[in-house]
This record gives structure tokens, C-alpha cells and sequence, in this order.
């Protein structure tokens, strides 16, 4: 009987295991390979080493896309986090109305990125857009018209993308401050520490799993980064808000240089590596901790 | 029973203040988007962004469903929507299917195999599509599943799983083992076990699980791009195609009603789901 149902349940894993190893696995491996040739428009084998890796990193297309990807990864980051843990903590103060504003600042998340690249470039419009208004109403000496200059067009992106991650952050923030002994609080309102002091030295270590978990998800997010600039920008103007993940796609479909592409896509593989593993790290010692 | 601080203080005006702002700063798109929809091209041009319609007409919103062009053909979004509907369904069973059977058999029954197979869907949840779009659309094109119908489904299915299996392994692996144990002693198996028990406790996941990947799926852009095909392109990628290759002069309101449009099936998943959307991504954000 029971060796039956092991044999069923090994039997019911065949699928999975061969989605990881042909799929997963095969795929990584195939990707890394090719980028170690000299493929071009097709595959061959002609091993060339780490000549690609050279002539990636020698591309002004993609040192910009990556370049664009640290900058719109940091503020993205960072600024989600900090308006999402504010609004969490604000939330937090026995406010009224809190699900209809808990509901206002996550719904963006619900949507495309698609969605949200459209909405953000018909708002930042640089003719109809806000700009006509702040012109309208005085603003004449400020350009609203960031969308279509080549040194601020990324940061167009950190705003959407603050607009669609910041009530997800939020979310975790609150169901994390919802958790707190509220002991804590008694304790250091009887010590005469300010409220403000308290979040800062006692609920923000106190919350550092969740502030791991949102900036893993933002993280992913940050390298996958290609929606958004293909529905609001399309990377222009010119090259100015290319993005890796675009940079891959153009070159495998487009440009039709799937050495370079792969080379890309492989980079991209170590930095994601490089990033999300200390972080899980940090997120699985946090839970150990607090379940100890 | 949720107590509300007494008393308007100068530090809770500021409070209101600020989330006041705030919810009009995340308000403001979805504004914008719906009075531009409602507006006529004149208006649009002589107007104000945030000025409310004059006379609102839905014209944009029937142009924009059933007759705006994609550079292709000028049949309206509405292809789209067919199209997107077609991949969801199946895709959001067969995703979900998989991943409950992988987490089941992964949470209880210590198959040989089973940390390699856990470990390779946690790196995958992380890792950018990119490096698998290659070697996928070559194993696609070799067996003649690219740009097609169960193409896409596949890629869906295959690219779900992760998620899918983690939020039910994890499920699964907090049911009480005595409930298993006594089922073994009925005489029950791996199968019976699941259909009979599991599968009626996981209501609840199955749930996250359905509010995870309708949204997922309807949302998605790239998988449907690289291999639905031009015959099965979904919402979002049709409404990609008639914003960024239309011709002449842009009609901004056609243009908003078409992402209004694709905005419409998450937003109403969202809202109706309510306090399930936060669970379902928490579910799905905390690994391992």
C-alpha cells in the first residue's frame, strides 16, 4: 500500500521534474552555451569563449540599459519603500476610512504595465499632458517635458512605477506593523520615547522580513523591467530609456543577434544571483528568528 | 470593534493631510484615463487634462471595442479580449492543476528528487524570462507549438508552476499529518488522499491561487508576444499594437478607452476579491 502511493506520488512529480530539468534547467544551460559562440542570426557552435561578454559590455545600447536599470532600480526601490512603509505607518494610526484607502493605494498594482505605461505617458503628455496645465496656470518657466528629454525620461519610470508598487509595499508593511507586540509600544510610551523614535530604532529593525520580502519583489520586478518602458517610452527618445530586459528581446527578435542577446540575458542571470540571494538569506534568518 | 483616535489634533489634520494627497496622487491616472475616454478630440486639444467632460460621449469607448486599428486589421480591441479570454481559462487550470498536484506530492510525501526540484522552482520565481526565451521558442518551433494556441498555454502553464506549487506545498505542509495518517489506515492512497482530502481543504488557496493567475495571466505581455502568434495576441499586446502604430493624428480617447478597456477585467478582480488580492500576493511573495 504505501510503497504504491510512493510510487503514485513519485510517479505524479514526472511532469514537474521534467519541466525543471528540460525547461529550467536546460534552457539556463542552452542560453549560457550560445553565449559562449559566435550566433548570430542562428545558432552554431563555433565557441568563441567570452568574446560576447566583450563585445557587450563595448555597446553604448547597453551600457546604457544597464546603467538605466541601477538608477530606476535604486529610486524605485527605495522610494517605493519609503512612501509605502509612511503610508503603511500613517494607516496605522486608527485613521478612518482605512479600507477605502487601503483599496485607493493598491488597485494601480492590480493593472499591466501596459496599462500603467499608457496612463503615466497620456498624463506626462508634453503638449496635452500636466504640462499644458502648469503652462495654463502660470508654470511658464518650468518644462514639464521630462518624457521627451534623454536626462530625465528615466525618471518618468521611477514615477510610474512608484504609482503601481508603492500600495503593494504598503500591504506588507501593515499586515507586518498589524504583528507588533503591543506591549512594545506601552513600554516605550511609559519611557517617554517620542513615537517617531520608536519607528525608527525599535518597528523598523522589528520589521526587517518584511522589508526584505517587498524589495525581493520590487527586485524582480526591476530586472524584468520591460512592459513599462515599451508602452510608455519605447526606450527613446533616441536610446535614453533602454532597459536590459528590451535590449534581449530587440536582439533576439529584432536585430536578430542571438549571441549578443544571450550574452545579455546571462548578465542580467548573475546580477539577479548576486542580488536576490543575500536577500533571501537575510529573509529566511529573519523568520528563523522570530519562529525561534 | 476598531477604535478611532479622539479629537482633531494639528498632528492628525496632518495625517488626513497627507493621505488625502496621496490617495489623489494614486487617483489621478485612472481620472485622467476615464474623462480622456469620455471626451471628443476637440475637447481634448482645446481643453484641460482634468477638466471633467463637457458632454460626455462613449463614442471613443465603441470605437476603441469594436473598430480601432493595430496597423494589421481595424477590428477593435475586442479581438483582444476574445483572444485573452481563450488564453486564460485554460491557462489558469492547468497552472493551477500542476501546481497543487507538484505541492501536494512535494509536502507530504518526501519524493526522491524533491529538494532538487523545490530548489529549481525557488531560483526560477526569481529569474528574468529572458534566459529561457531562446532555448523555448526553439523547442517550440522543433515540436510546432510556436505562435499558436497551446503554445501559449504551455508556456503559461510551465512558467506558473513555480508560484503555483509554492503557495500549495506551502499550504499543504500546515494540515494536521494525523488527518493523513488516519486516511493511510483507511486504506486510502496517494490519489484518494488527494481528491478526497486536500483538494476540499485547499478551497481557500485555490482561491489565491485563481486571483494570482487570472491577474498574471491577463496581464501579461511578453509570453503572449513571443508565442501566442499574431492570430491569438492577447488584450494587452493588441492594445500596445493600436496605441503605438497608429498613424496620423493620435485619438488620445480612443486610445484610453482601449486601456480602460484592458484595465477592466483585473480592476474588477481586484475589487471584488477585496482582502483576498493582499493574501494572494503574500502567498505567492513569501518563498520557501
Amino acid at each position: 500500500m504505501a510503497a504504491g502511493s510512493r510510487l503514485a506520488a513519485q510517479t505524479a512529480l514526472i511532469p514537474a521534474m521534467l519541466i525543471a530539468l528540460v525547461v529550467y534547467c536546460g534552457s539556463t544551460a542552452w542560453t549560457i552555451w550560445v553565449y559562449m559562440t559566435s550566433s548570430r542570426m542562428l545558432p552554431t557552435n563555433n565557441f568563441v569563449g567570452l568574446r560576447q561578454y566583450e563585445i557587450l559590455f563595448a555597446n553604448e545600447r547597453w551600457l546604457v540599459s544597464a546603467q538605466n536599470l541601477a538608477v530606476f532600480g535604486v529610486l524605485f526601490i527605495a522610494l517605493a519603500l519609503a512612501l509605502g512603509f509612511f503610508l503603511a505607518v500613517l494607516i496605522d494610526q486608527r485613521i478612518r476610512s482605512e479600507d477605502l484607502l487601503r483599496s485607493i493605494f493598491l488597485y494601480p498594482f492590480s493593472m499591466s504595465f501596459i496599462v500603467t505605461g499608457l496612463a503615466w505617458r497620456w498624463l506626462l503628455d508634453p503638449t496635452l499632458g500636466i504640462a499644458k496645465i502648469a503652462h495654463e496656470i502660470g508654470f511658464e518657466g518650468v518644462q514639464f517635458d521630462w518624457l521627451v528629454r534623454q536626462d530625465r525620461v528615466i525618471y518618468t519610470l521611477v514615477a510610474a512605477g512608484i504609482w503601481h508598487a508603492s500600495g503593494l509595499v504598503m500591504a506588507i508593511m501593515l499586515s507586518g506593523l498589524r504583528g507588533i507586540d503591543q506591549e512594545i509600544w506601552k513600554a516605550t510610551r511609559i519611557d517617554g520615547i517620542p513615537a517617531w523614535r520608536t519607528y525608527i530604532f525599535v518597528v523598523i529593525p522589528m520589521l526587517k522580513g518584511s522589508f526584505a520580502t517587498a524589495t525581493i519583489l520590487m527586485a524582480t520586478t526591476v530586472v524584468r523591467l520591460y512592459d513599462l518602458t515599451v508602452a510608455m517610452t519605447n526606450g527613446g527618445p533616441g536610446i535614453a530609456s533602454e532597459v536590459p530586459a528590451k535590449f534581449v528581446m530587440d536582439n533576439l527578435f529584432e536585430r536578430q543577434n542571438i549571441g549578443l542577446a544571450t550574452a545579455a540575458a546571462t548578465s542580467m542571470l548573475i546580477t539577479v544571483v548576486a542580488i536576490v540571494a543575500p536577500l533571501l538569506y537575510a529573509q529566511n534568518r529573519a523568520a528563523a528568528r522570530a519562529s525561534r | 470593534m476598531r477604535r478611532y483616535a479622539k479629537g482633531l489634533t494639528a498632528a492628525r489634520l496632518g495625517i488626513y493631510a497627507f493621505l488625502l494627497i496621496s490617495a489623489a496622487f494614486f487617483l489621478l491616472p485612472l481620472y485622467v484615463m476615464m474623462i480622456t475616454s469620455l471626451k471628443g478630440m476637440p475637447e481634448i486639444r482645446q481643453g484641460n487634462l482634468l477638466a471633467p467632460p463637457g458632454a460626455p460621449t462613449i463614442a471613443a469607448w465603441i470605437k476603441a471595442w469594436s473598430s480601432a486599428c493595430t496597423g494589421l486589421s481595424c477590428d477593435g480591441i475586442q479581438v483582444g479580449f476574445i483572444n485573452s479570454v481563450t488564453i486564460m481559462l485554460p491557462s489558469v487550470t492547468m497552472s493551477i492543476a500542476a501546481g497543487a498536484l507538484t505541492g501536494y506530492a512535494l509536502s507530504l510525501w518526501r519524493p526522491r528528487g524533491g529538494a532538487f526540484l523545490f530548489g529549481t522552482l525557488m531560483a526560477v520565481a526569481f529569474i528574468p524570462y529572458q534566459v529561457f526565451l531562446f532555448p523555448v521558442v526553439r523547442m517550440f518551433s522543433f515540436v510546432g507549438l510556436n505562435s499558436s494556441l497551446p503554445g501559449i498555454i504551455i508556456v503559461h502553464t510551465v512558467f506558473g508552476l513555480p508560484t503555483m506549487t509554492l503557495i500549495f506545498r506551502n499550504y499543504f505542509a500546515g494540515i494536521p499529518l494525523e488527518l493523513i495518517k488516519a486516511a493511510r489506515v483507511d486504506g486510502a492512497g496517494f490519489w484518494r488522499i488527494f481528491g478526497a482530502i486536500m483538494l476540499p481543504m485547499a478551497v481557500p488557496i485555490i482561491v489565491v491561487a485563481v486571483i494570482l493567475q487570472v491577474t498574471g495571466i491577463w496581464n501579461d505581455f511578453i509570453f503572449g508576444l513571443v508565442f501566442a502568434g499574431r492570430e491569438n495576441f492577447p488584450m494587452t499586446v493588441q492594445l500596445n499594437n493600436i496605441v503605438n502604430s497608429s498613424q496620423g493624428e493620435r485619438e488620445y480617447n480612443v486610445e484610453m478607452a482601449a486601456t480602460m478597456l484592458t484595465a477592466l477585467v483585473p480592476l474588477t478582480v481586484y475589487f471584488i476579491s477585496g482582502r483576498w488580492f493582499v493574501r494572494g500576493i503574500a502567498a505567492g511573495a513569501v518563498k520557501g
